[in-house]
């Protein structure tokens, strides 16, 4: 079962010579053609291409770099030179667009040896919770296939929760990395904005995007990010801070941390199994030698509606350049220029996208402007000072992903504003910039007619900006005295 | 209450560079006017003397020299990517002058 090995299991037996990449990026190919039929979290299969890169790697036969012969997908906003990058939105599938060029991100990651093989479902350009408005239709929970596996990178939890790929690229702009790696039951880690850079990569709303990655293993996520972090001249606004020996950190412990639970986070109408899981967390740090704390993060509730205003504006911004003109969907015997952007832009797009470019034009037309957008840029301000000020005594926080397990295929989709409320705890991280890291932390049981149904549960923890070395630290420790993250779906 | 129109609604797609059905302007007129509903519940925040947010990890002006670089990708490379027609290694778009 070589497809349902860490990173760093693998790693040890591409080194050893036990197994060749080729082998291993083939039982990758081969579980994706046994389950992605069920769950549809792959859009673009680079197989062929992906294959000779691993004959070369192990014609090279030097396995020094950890992710040297390691396949993962990226997520369809990922340029790569000649495959097919859509967004899963039909403004770039018709004539598929094939990027003449790579992301930094996977630039660096050929560089370290790992092997792309395919493009994960996402919501249409990243917008949504569900991965429902993509293109290609929604990917299937692993654990409950009438259940959606979140989003936007419902197709790169997926795919990692089902075993079909080593790790997958994401990007989270509200909450895309962490709410789809708690429904599916897998790791995954939201960088301080900046620590990772964005380019190649199609932009949702630019102060708030950051990429990052879904993996089985804390240890795992930290070797993707080892690989990937730091300043790139491409893009100003990757930080200038050292990147930190992630894998040095992982094995120092918990005893001693501060870590704050903040009130703000455990709201009526959540679920009980969300609340129990994450409180039973808490307990297991305490056992392990850290200190629990309440703490209040009091702007918490202005959050979502900062979010919807900031997001939608800096989305309105970044689709003009969709206007059929460099890329994408066209149409015949336009009677003028404006013709042609209208009709090009009102096929193109879906609901979500529409919705969310109509938004930030009324939010940024003359006389909004101050109301609306600059209202949203000063609220951000005291949020992200609600995180100062805890970080001033806490050394991170410990809260739910989401406020319920993976819903139901549908539950939402006509009524965007409950589907906004599902980034009700992951959009301040974003606001405020700081890391985030998503674990397994235990799973919601129901009895159904045919039988006993188990969802998983996810929490994250919270830290300073550019900290992801002490997430790391803390989530690791976690993993090593439980076992919420190694429990598989059964497909 | 904010309340959107379906004029309103037209206007901003109009705005926007979308062209939306009679349904469509029905369906956003509602949509638009819950979400901005919601959104207002920020007129409860005192902002007095709070300066904006626009940049989370205090990086302030990055400048780089401005110089054209062919290395990422070869330009006639990225003229390719166009559905439109390519005259003289630049893309032919409809007039702009109806």
């Amino acid at each position: 079962m070589l497809h349902s090995l860490t990173i760093a299991q693998a790693h040890e037996k591409l080194r050893k010579k036990e197994v060749s990449a080729t082998e291993l990026l083939q039982a990758c190919i081969d579980r994706v053609e046994k389950t992605d039929g069920t769950i549809n979290a792959v859009v673009h299969r680079n197989f062929e291409g992906a294959l000779i890169e691993a004959k070369k790697i192990d014609a090279a036969g030097t396995f020094d770099s950890p992710l040297s012969g390691i396949p993962y997908l990226a997520k369809d906003v990922f340029c790569e030179a000649g495959v097919p990058t859509t967004a899963c939105s039909n403004m770039l599938r018709e004539k598929d667009y094939i990027p003449p060029f790579d992301s930094t991100t996977t630039k660096r990651l050929k560089a370290a040896g790992a092997i792309s093989f395919g493009k994960a479902n996402t919501d249409e350009f990243t917008m949504g919770a569900s991965t429902e408005t993509s293109c290609f239709g929604v990917t299937k929970n692993p654990w409950d296939t009438t259940r959606v596996a979140g989003g936007s990178s419902g197709g790169s939890a997926a795919a990692v929760a089902a075993d079909e790929s080593l790790f997958a690229l994401g990007t989270d702009t509200g909450g895309s990395i962490r709410q789809p790696a708690s429904f599916c039951g897998c790791t995954g880690i939201k960088v301080t904005y900046g620590r990772t850079s964005r380019f190649g990569v199609m932009s949702m709303a630019s102060s708030l995007d950051t990429i990052g990655t879904l993996a089985k293993t804390v240890e795992d996520a930290a070797l993707v990010l080892q690989a990937i972090a730091g300043k790139d001249p491409l893009d100003a606004t990757t930080g200038d801070a050292p990147v930190p020996d992630y894998r040095a950190a992982l094995s120092k412990g918990v005893k001693g941390l501060k870590i704050g639970l903040p009130k703000e986070y455990f709201i009526d109408g959540m679920s009980e199994d969300v609340e129990k899981a994450v409180r039973a967390a808490a307990k297991t740090f305490e056992k392990m030698g850290a200190t629990i704390v309440d703490v209040s993060l009091p702007y918490s509730p202005y959050a979502i509606a900062t979010y919807y205003v900031l997001c939608p504006s800096e989305v309105s911004s970044n689709m003009a350049r969709y206007d059929g003109v460099r890329y994408g969907h066209t149409v015949p015997k336009p009677e003028s220029l404006i013709d042609y952007y209208e009709r090009v832009r009102s096929e193109g797009f879906g609901p979500e996208v529409k919705r969310r470019i109509m938004i930030g034009t009324y939010a940024l037309s003359a006389g909004y402007y101050d109301a609306y957008y600059r209202k949203a840029q000063k609220i951000r301000t005291l949020i992200k000072r609600d995180f100062e000020q805890a970080f001033g005594q806490m050394d991170v926080l410990l809260a739910p992903v989401a406020p319920t397990p993976a819903f139901t295929i549908g539950a939402h989709t006509n009524d965007p504003v409950q589907m906004y409320l599902e980034d009700i705890f992951t959009a301040p991280i974003n606001l405020s910039g700081i890391p985030g890291l998503a674990i397994p932390c235990g799973f919601s049981k129901s009895v159904t007619p045919s039988g006993v149904e188990e969802l998983p549960i996810g929490m994250q923890l919270l830290g300073p900006h550019f900290r992801e070395d002490l997430l790391f630290q803390v989530g690791h420790a976690f993993q090593e005295e439980t076992e919420w993250h190694v429990q598989k779906p059964s497909l | 209450m904010t309340q959107l129109t379906p004029d309103q609604v037209r206007h901003i797609a109009k705005l926007a560079r979308l062209r939306l059905s009679e349904e469509e302007v029905a369906k956003f007129s509602t949509e638009l006017t819950s979400i901005l509903q919601y959104v207002d519940k920020l007129g409860e925040v005192d902002t007095e003397g709070v300066e904006a947010t626009a940049q989370v990890t205090g990086l302030t002006n990055g400048f780089r020299a401005d110089e054209i670089r062919s290395d990422l990708a070869p330009p006639d490379a990225l003229l390719a990517t166009s559905p439109l027609p390519i005259t003289d290694h630049q893309i032919q778009t409809p007039s702009a002058h109806g």
